[in-house]
């Protein structure tokens, strides 16, 4: 737990205590909890013990449960990520880490023709509790191989779960309902977004629903619908588009991306007539894609302008400072997107 | 530590088990279940009663019922797509087999599965999988979670002897060897892998020697003679129960049929070729053991008539099977309380999208 906690609530037993701690720090948290409440979860992956994980999310955690428990892997991602599945249709409660989700291509087809299919290929008759862990993410000039989001060709295969949280609170929540959930789920998790800060629920029993998105900043002009780090971009937007604008943005943050939690979007975009959605993935045949088309349906009698879309440009990511920028969904372009509309121009 | 010094005692050193003559009959009536089941799936499949892909195993009776013989009870099992026979020696009911064939929902996986995922979760079969060399991360998960529970189990991973050029081969062996998990590869070496030789497809064409590489014991059996295959495998699998060392076994057999029932089997081999192998046919060799232990004629004959009557009985039974219900499309997909988190999607959902149904459950 972070040394500079601040904790609010009378006491650690309170269940609405909550501590101010970085996303990372949530994740460890919500491992560390459902560990000490269930001997079936373990975790394995490359580097997640002795090293304390490529990207420090599991940082302590082979000291405090031991080798068995927290498991690390050769480079093998097909490998370990297919002995995860053959472990939880077990009934173990694999948490497998892969370090960035640009690997899990390599395994693919564990994901894909393995986990997403056992429940419905067998009748039912086996379940595989898996849980994926990875982040997606660009900016930090990592390049092409490394910089990518594939959320969608996750979230739409039928069998899988996929989660995506954008704030600390979520990032426990719903890694703590993937461990408890009964099928294949995977947590994408975002690397810009592991130092940010915010306050998360101590209570061990707090948990965020699968399938419920969350409107986390009230607006009546337009719906942001976002997930990942472009929910952090459109709170920033959002902000600024208040103060230089004028213009009162509705953030909708989908926390899930299968399930899809349209009620949520559509209920937003009914009030507001008009929407944004913006990704960290390339839109063509993207999340903002899959919610244009939700979005036409289930509100058109209810939108005054085009849905708008934002997301990477459609490049491989490259590796100069500039040009990695230019390619990146900017708060520039977020905020171009609601204003075109608006109707009205970006003047700053 | 020399890769010798863990492996379990060469074959010479271990007297051959020998099988009781009542065994032997059983394993013998198991053998010729199997082969009359075959070639009725293919006659059903020929009259479109089968669908999809169907893989038959004819021929490699020795080596499938020998290894299962040796699997205990508690014991678990994976294989690739070429698994009626495998499931008929576990001990699921041809009647099951044959409704999942049929795509019924008394089928072992409710019709959902068909020929390449046969299952039975009760008898410890973990599947039929379709995705060539896809079963051995998942056959090694199997084995982690005993290991992890520490129960004196052992898994038996089948695959072809086209998996073994598979990346997911190296990682799996590696992982179970690196690990020290109780898995025992079963390498069923037909061959062919579809219709290309082991010969132009391994740089290795001695497959077993593969496994050191990972310092793992490695063997070849002749998978025709159903003594040495249930001594080797009952012994490997021994070895990775009590002091969990993994192994290759590698059974060389031959499938009389082509890959599957769509391929008439000859675009790359010879009549003579199969003819040949015929020859020493696995269950006339068992047939002959049992005749020249004394077993009468008219006691062969009555076990060959109970194969055809369980296999007619087993297609009567399928044929009675009811159709999977529509409205349980996506029953079995996810589990219970999934509908609630999937309550919220339905707004513009895809025009004719089905509503589907999550928790309409099926089997577990």
């Amino acid at each position: 737990m972070s040394a500079v906690a601040e904790r609010t609530g009378a006491a650690r037993g309170d269940a609405a205590a909550t501590e101010v701690m970085t996303y990372r720090e949530a994740l460890r948290l919500a491992l560390r909890e459902e560990m000490a409440r269930d001997e079936r979860v373990f975790v394995m992956g490359e580097e997640v013990g002795v090293f304390d994980g490529a990207y420090k999310v599991t940082a302590g955690l082979m000291q405090e449960f031991g080798e068995d428990r927290v498991r690390d892997t050769p480079i093998a991602e097909e490998g370990f990520v297919g002995a995860g599945v053959g472990a939880a249709m077990l009934g173990e409660r694999p948490v497998v880490e892969i370090m960035t989700i640009n690997f899990l291509v390599v395994a693919m087809d564990q994901v894909i023709n393995h986990a997403a299919k056992i429940g419905a290929m067998f009748g039912g008759e086996v379940r595989c509790p898996l849980v994926i862990r990875t982040p997606n993410g660009a900016g930090n000039q990592l390049t092409a191989q490394h910089s990518q989001s594939f959320d969608q060709w996750f979230a739409s295969t039928p069998g899988l779960k996929v989660v995506s949280p954008a704030t600390p609170a979520d990032a426990k929540g719903l890694l703590k309902a993937a461990i408890r959930d009964d099928d294949p789920v995977l947590v994408i998790e975002n690397l810009p977004i592991y130092k940010q800060r915010g306050e998360v629920p101590l209570d061990p029993d707090f948990v965020v629903p699968i399938g419920r998105a969350q409107v986390l900043r009230e607006g009546t002009d337009v719906t942001l619908v976002t997930h990942s780090y472009a929910t952090v971009r459109a709170l920033a937007v959002a902000e600024r588009l208040a103060s230089e604008h004028g213009v009162s943005a509705e953030v909708v943050d989908l926390r899930s991306l299968r399930p899809l939690d349209v009620e949520t979007v559509a209920a937003s975009v009914v009030k507001t007539n008009r929407a944004v959605c913006v990704e960290e993935g390339w839109p063509t045949y993207g999340v903002t894609a899959e919610l244009a088309a939700r979005i036409q349906h289930a509100c058109f009698d209810h939108l005054d302008a085009p849905v708008e879309r934002v997301g990477m440009a459609e490049v491989p990511l490259p590796y100069a400072k500039n040009l990695e920028l230019a390619a990146m969904p900017s708060d520039e372009r977020i905020a171009g997107a609601v204003l075109a509309t608006l109707g009205r121009a970006l003047t700053t | 530590m020399s890769p010798v010094a863990t492996a379990p005692a060469p074959t010479d050193d271990v007297p051959v088990t020998a099988l009781a003559l009542e065994t032997r009959r059983e394993l013998y009536e198991t053998m010729v279940l199997s082969r009359v089941f075959e070639t009725e799936a293919e006659r059903q499949y020929k009259a479109a009663r089968i669908g999809g892909y169907c893989h038959l195993s004819s021929g490699q009776e020795a080596a499938t019922v020998g290894v299962m013989h040796a699997l205990q009870p508690d014991d678990l099992l994976v294989t690739g797509y070429r698994s009626h026979g495998f499931a008929l020696a576990r001990g699921t009911s041809p009647e099951a087999v044959m409704a999942e064939l049929y795509g019924r929902e008394d089928g072992c996986a409710h019709g959902r599965g068909g020929s390449m995922h046969i299952l039975d979760v009760t008898r410890g079969y973990y599947g039929g999988w379709g995705i060539v060399a896809g079963q051995l991360p998942v056959a090694t998960g199997l084995a982690l979670a005993l290991a992890r529970q520490r129960k004196p189990q052992a898994v038996v991973c089948e695959l072809g002897d086209g998996a073994v050029n598979m990346g997911a081969w190296h990682e799996s062996l590696n992982l179970a060897a690196l690990w020290k998990l109780p898995i025992v590869f079963l390498v069923i070496n037909n061959e062919y892998g579809m219709g290309t030789s082991v010969a132009r497809a391994s740089a290795e064409p001695e497959l077993w020697k593969r496994a050191s590489a990972y310092r793992m014991h490695g063997e070849r059996v002749d998978g025709d003679d159903l003594d040495a295959v249930v001594e080797v495998a009952d012994r490997l699998l021994r070895a990775a129960r009590e002091q969990r060392t993994p192994a290759v076994l590698e059974a060389m057999t031959y499938r009389y049929r082509g890959h599957s029932v769509a391929d008439a089997g000859l675009a790359y081999r010879t009549k003579d070729e199969i003819a040949e192998h015929q020859v020493h046919d696995p269950i006339r060799r068992v047939r002959t053991q049992l005749r020249e232990a004394g077993v009468a004629e008219a006691e062969l004959g009555a076990i060959d008539k109970r194969a055809d009557e369980r296999v007619a009985a087993a297609v009567e039974f399928a044929s009675a099977s009811a159709e999977p219900r529509v409205e349980q499309l996506a029953a079995g997909m996810h589990a219970a309380g999934s509908a609630e988190q999937f309550a919220r999607m339905r707004p513009g959902s895809p025009f004719g999208e089905l509503a589907l149904t999550f928790d309409a459950g099926l089997g577990a």
